[in-house]
């Protein structure tokens, strides 16, 4: 931390799109910031390459109108996350700036408000006592942030342990008010305010440890949670063409996870679609804690139309946030939409740098970025004991749909949670598309993982897992079968197995986002529907022609659906029940006469 | 374009490439306008003092002593409730013989709507048309293209809806449209008595391609004064995108910049998400929805402009010929309207989300009937039904000559339900079939 040092200074040379050369006058860093002079209008930008006398930057926001001679002055510090009080609940464009205190309906090139509200004050409970050694990430103290408890912690950037000098007393504080004092080891005093910067490209390393996961993460959507299950502080990733279902499936994992903490990036989508989120999130309730969605919620807006240059930033910074509240012991969930517009943004500027290119004209190094980025997920044993964790999910969106593409096949080399969305199942609106055989969850492998779902759902559950999955793979070779041979070509029991397969896709499987009940299914519940479903696929049923199968079938799978759709154990769900018993007690009953 | 005082004048060009040229200059801002010999160009790479320009109408006949003059600003459009009832060329000149317009002039592809300021579209656009309004309904502040072979009628479908949709203003942005269909939208808006609503900026395939790449933001631009400054239902109509699409190309790959998928610039993603999200509706009532079309080349979906214009836009209008019925339908498999959900079921009927999505599965069991039968196999009695659904299905809604209101669609869809199927197989929940399945309804 290097203060009332003077920066470099440049100025600008040539303009291609964001791409701007800067001819620099004294010592400048690979992604340091700067700004360039656009009348009044400072722009943001970043370095992202040096060459001599020259400074290639990329430019935040529009270039139009800059010109050659225009003066640049650097700022010292990396891309920066603003990090305290007050983030849950805001909307942030990829930089960090609130975008709810910006003026005017249109951006505004060079606007750049603040991340936290410097005005308000919090009430700060002090957590640590003068005397303590500390370092970065010790709590010191908390404040109440929406119901969670926020802790204000020692600056990630500094390095070494430190003796904490004094601690404020409990009391009403703003953001930059000191809170403490800390000595370092020659003696010189650094004091602490609520609020800290950390540059989003470092990782946050202010943790003991990260060991394995291994305990669920709830999303309440049954194809997840049942069969590929993802776990607090796991990584997962959704590919699918468009239109297949990934924002909508990962907006319900949003909605519904367990987590403490929710951030989203919405990194080169559409504005509609964060729309969305700032109509309802306000609205709804978090399953969990009976409070307002929002509260728990952190929205980073680099939707498509905005600067390309700052969609690479989002899902940075939306990390670093993550990382924050991860080293308060909190469980969060930060979710991207769409990793691809992120690795596009740096294939725009590759090629504006004219970088060798790799495959499909992406960067070279783009394996391990993506990998460097999912590295920072994981749960994490802070060094006073206790945990937290972030889990990530990332939406892909490949080229064509075709899986063999650049960020799908790296993103696969990392993340351990496959969800691959079917074009097939989202054209016959089989919702949500995830393609129950291809997608997988590495979690499952894990011995410490299945020890939990047995314990904490069902002694048999890693079982009766693999047996509704073994189900679904039969029931799709019997399909194939059908298909090759027709109807009449394949016996009874290949019906039998094909429509038994069935009866798990229509009511596990496929879940109606948009339905009160349906979209969110609790984990006693989705066990008890596990059950249900294991049951009717093991009674034995004969059928003299095959005709009958298909009708039969339509009937128990109506009347399973009706139960999705009805409150678990209401009265018209056990109504429906009754119904699927007689159902079933008919095929019984004929089987005896 | 009158010259200003201080303007100076370059006459030394150092180097012509088909679109470009290279000029020495000073004091040039990024993408600000210049005259090359009476062609409009624009400022797209400057390095020190080589400023290189974008030629629209090509470079053709460019000599290295060229009259280059710079105009000190962006390309901009003059607004004003005179555009109205008006066409325009690519440069937002009148093209109809009329006066120029009379206004303040706005820089074209200005910034883009603070997200949270935008409002969540909730407004349902009718068009008549059920492929449309019943599976795949429109919202105010939505941008859907029609994909469609070039062959297909989307033209004429795009002017239909415009004409019902009600909206108070159209903005039509042609690019590449052959004379014919230019006369085409003229008649028809004509006999309609909506020109006085109607704003067009053409481009013919008589004019340079590269010229089109100004279209859509011209249009936009008219199209946000109207939603902005007058609080107006605006529509966009935008034909056709991959031609626009295909002018990027030819710049970008006469800059020498490397192409990605199919030939097109790596960043034809953002270059088409900054038009289709334009798209919007504002706190303040006013609306902009952008239709367009992009024509598909052998029905290939996965070609890079289909691909990232789907990625973009809120669902998409697949139109298809139905041989079985010998008409064009809206392909309800690969089409979607992903702000559907927000009207229906609340701004229509209730039973509408359900009716809707029973009926498209059985039209795919339709087609997996249809499949058997192409393999030689025999149908079930199920088969048979799910058949002769679907041929009713696509003759009496999913036909693009449909014209009838929501309601009639969704008793139409129950009437063909009860024709073909039992309760069971349709898969309604029990409250919605209890008030419409057709026996109940009479009961
Ligand atoms: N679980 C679901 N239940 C009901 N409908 C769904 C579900 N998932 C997706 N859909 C339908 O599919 C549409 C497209 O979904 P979504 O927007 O999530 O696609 P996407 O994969 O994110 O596409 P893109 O890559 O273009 O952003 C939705 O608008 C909705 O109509
Ligand atoms: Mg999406």
């Amino acid at each position: 931390m290097t203060k009332g040092k003077t920066y470099s200074t440049g100025r600008v040379r040539g303009i291609v799109s964001n791409l701007v050369t800067v001819a620099i006058e004294g010592p400048v860093g690979q992604n340091e910031i700067c700004f360039i002079q656009h009348g009044d209008t400072p722009l943001m930008a970043e370095v992202i390459r040096v060459e001599g006398r020259r400074a290639f930057v990329q430019v935040f926001e529009s270039t139009r109108g800059l010109q050659p001679g225009m003066e640049v002055t650097f700022a010292g510090h990396l891309l920066e996350a603003t990090l305290g009080p007050g983030i849950l609940s805001r909307n942030y464009d990829g930089l960090m700036h609130d975008l709810n205190t910006m003026t005017g309906v249109f951006l505004k090139p060079g606007e750049y408000t603040s991340a936290l509200d410097l005005e308000r004050q919090w009430a700060f409970e002090p957590l640590a006592e003068a005397g303590q050694t500390v370092q970065a990430g010790s709590w010191l103290g908390e404040v109440d942030e929406n119901g969670i408890a926020h802790k204000i912690m020692v600056p990630f950037q500094l390095e070494g342990t430190y003796e904490l000098k004094s601690v404020a007393a409990s009391g009403e504080y703003r953001v930059e008010d000191t809170i403490a004092t800390l000595t370092d080891e020659q003696g010189s005093e650094v004091s602490v305010s609520m609020r800290q910067k950390f540059p989003v490209k470092k990782a946050v390393r202010a943790y003991r440890d990260k060991p394995r996961p291994y305990r669920l993460l709830e999303t309440g959507v049954r194809t997840i949670d049942t069969l590929n299950p993802i776990v607090e502080g796991g990584t997962g990733f959704i590919p699918g063409p468009f239109g297949s279902g990934k924002t909508v499936l990962q907006q319900a994992i949003s909605r519904q996870a367990e987590a403490d903490v929710v951030i989203i990036a919405a990194c080169g989508e559409r504005a509609n679609e964060v729309v969305d989120l700032f109509a309802e999130f306000p609205e709804l309730d978090d399953p969990w804690t009976g409070r307002k969605l929002m509260e728990r919620t952190t929205i980073i807006a680099n939707t498509s139309n905005m600067p390309v240059a700052a969609r690479e930033a989002s899902v940075y910074t939306a990390m670093t946030i993550a990382e924050y509240y991860r080293s308060m012991g909190l469980k969060v969930l930060l979710l991207a939409d769409s990793t691809s517009r992120w690795a596009q943004a740096l294939r725009e500027m590759s090629n504006r740098l004219e970088e060798l290119p790799g495959p499909d004209a992406f960067p070279m190094d783009l394996s391990a970025i993506i990998s460097n980025f999912y590295s920072r997920a994981g749960t994490v044993n802070l060094h006073n004991g206790q945990t937290g964790s972030i889990t990530f999910i990332g939406t892909v969106s490949p080229a064509g749909g075709n899986l063999k593409e650049p960020v799908t096949e790296s993103t696969k080399k990392v993340a351990r949670c496959f969800y691959a969305l079917s074009q097939q199942r989202a054209d016959s609106k089989r919702y949500p598309a995830i393609d129950p055989i291809e997608s997988y969850s590495k979690y499952l492998e894990y011995p410490e993982l299945q020890r939990t779902l047995n314990q904490e759902i069902d002694p048999d559950w890693t079982d009766k897992v693999n047996q509704l999955r073994n189900r679904l793979i039969q029931g799709k070779e019997a399909a194939e079968q059908i298909n090759i041979l027709g109807d009449d070509g394949v016996s009874i029991d290949t019906h039998l197995t094909f429509w038994r397969s069935e009866v798990i896709d229509e009511i596990i499987l496929q879940q109606n986002a948009f339905d009160d009940v349906d979209a969110r299914t609790p984990m006693a519940r989705q066990k008890y529907m596990a059950d249900k479903i294991l049951e009717v696929v093991k009674t034995p049923l004969d059928f003299e022609r095959y005709e009958e199968v298909n009708p039969y079938f339509k009937r128990v799978i109506n009347a399973l659906k009706q139960m999705n759709y009805s409150e678990f154990e209401s009265e018209k769900f056990n109504r429906h029940l009754g119904e699927l018993k007689d159902i079933l007690g008919e095929r019984e009953r004929e089987l005896e006469a | 374009m009158t010259k200003k005082a201080f303007q100076r004048i370059y006459t030394q060009v150092d180097q012509i490439t088909k679109a470009t040229c290279t000029v020495r200059a000073e004091g040039v801002g990024y993408e600000e306008l210049a005259v090359v010999n009476g062609r409009l160009a624009q400022v797209v790479k400057i390095q020190e003092q080589e400023i290189t320009l974008q030629v629209f109408g090509g470079t053709e006949g460019v000599p290295t002593n060229a009259e280059v003059v710079f105009l000190g600003r962006p390309p901009a459009l003059k607004v004003g409730d005179t555009l109205a009832g008006r066409f325009f060329n690519a440069y937002g000149d009148p093209i109809d013989q009329g006066p120029p317009i009379d206004g303040e002039e706005r820089e074209i592809g200005g910034p883009a709507v603070n997200p949270v300021r935008r409002k969540q579209p909730s407004e349902l656009i009718a068009t008549g048309i059920a492929g449309i309004d019943l599976n795949n309904t429109l919202v105010t502040g939505q941008k859907i293209p029609f994909f469609a072979d070039p062959d297909q009628p989307y033209n004429q479908v795009m002017a239909t809806v415009a004409l019902r949709a009600k909206a108070d203003r159209i903005v039509l942005g042609g690019m590449g449209l052959t004379n014919d269909d230019y006369l085409y939208f003229r008649q028809v808006f004509e006999q309609a008595g909506a020109l006085h609503r109607i704003v067009s900026f053409i481009n013919t395939t008589e004019d340079p391609p590269v010229e089109r790449l100004l279209v859509p933001d011209m249009a936009l631009t008219a199209a946000e004064y109207f939603a902005v400054d007058k609080n107006e239902n605006v529509l966009v109509l935008l034909t056709d995108m991959t031609l626009y699409a295909d002018a990027l190309s030819i710049v970008s790959n006469r800059m020498d910049q490397i192409p990605s998928k199919d030939s097109m610039p790596g960043s034809l993603y953002s270059d088409l998400a900054r038009i289709y999200e334009k798209a919007v509706q504002f706190a303040e009532g006013g609306t902009i929805t952008i239709i367009a079309v992009t024509t598909l080349s052998g029905g290939d979906i996965t070609h890079a402009i289909p691909d990232n214009t789907g990625y973009i836009t809120e669902g998409q209008l697949f139109l298809r010929r139905d041989t079985d019925i010998g008409k064009v339908i809206v392909d309800p498999f690969r089409s979607l309207s992903r702000l559907k959900q927000l009207v229906i079921g609340k701004k229509t009927r209730e039973d509408h989300p359900q009716v809707m999505n029973a009926a498209v599965r059985l039209y795919a069991d339709a087609a997996n009937a249809r499949t058997k039968l192409e393999n030689g196999f025999e149908l079930t009695d199920y088969d048979e039904r799910a058949l002769a659904f679907a041929k009713a299905y696509a003759d009496q809604l999913l036909a693009i000559d449909v014209n009838m209101d929501t309601q009639d669609m969704l008793d139409t869809t129950w009437k063909l339900f009860a024709n073909h199927f039992s309760l069971e197989e349709v898969g309604i929940k029990k409250e919605l079939t209890d008030r419409f399945w057709p026996e109940n309804v009479q009961a």
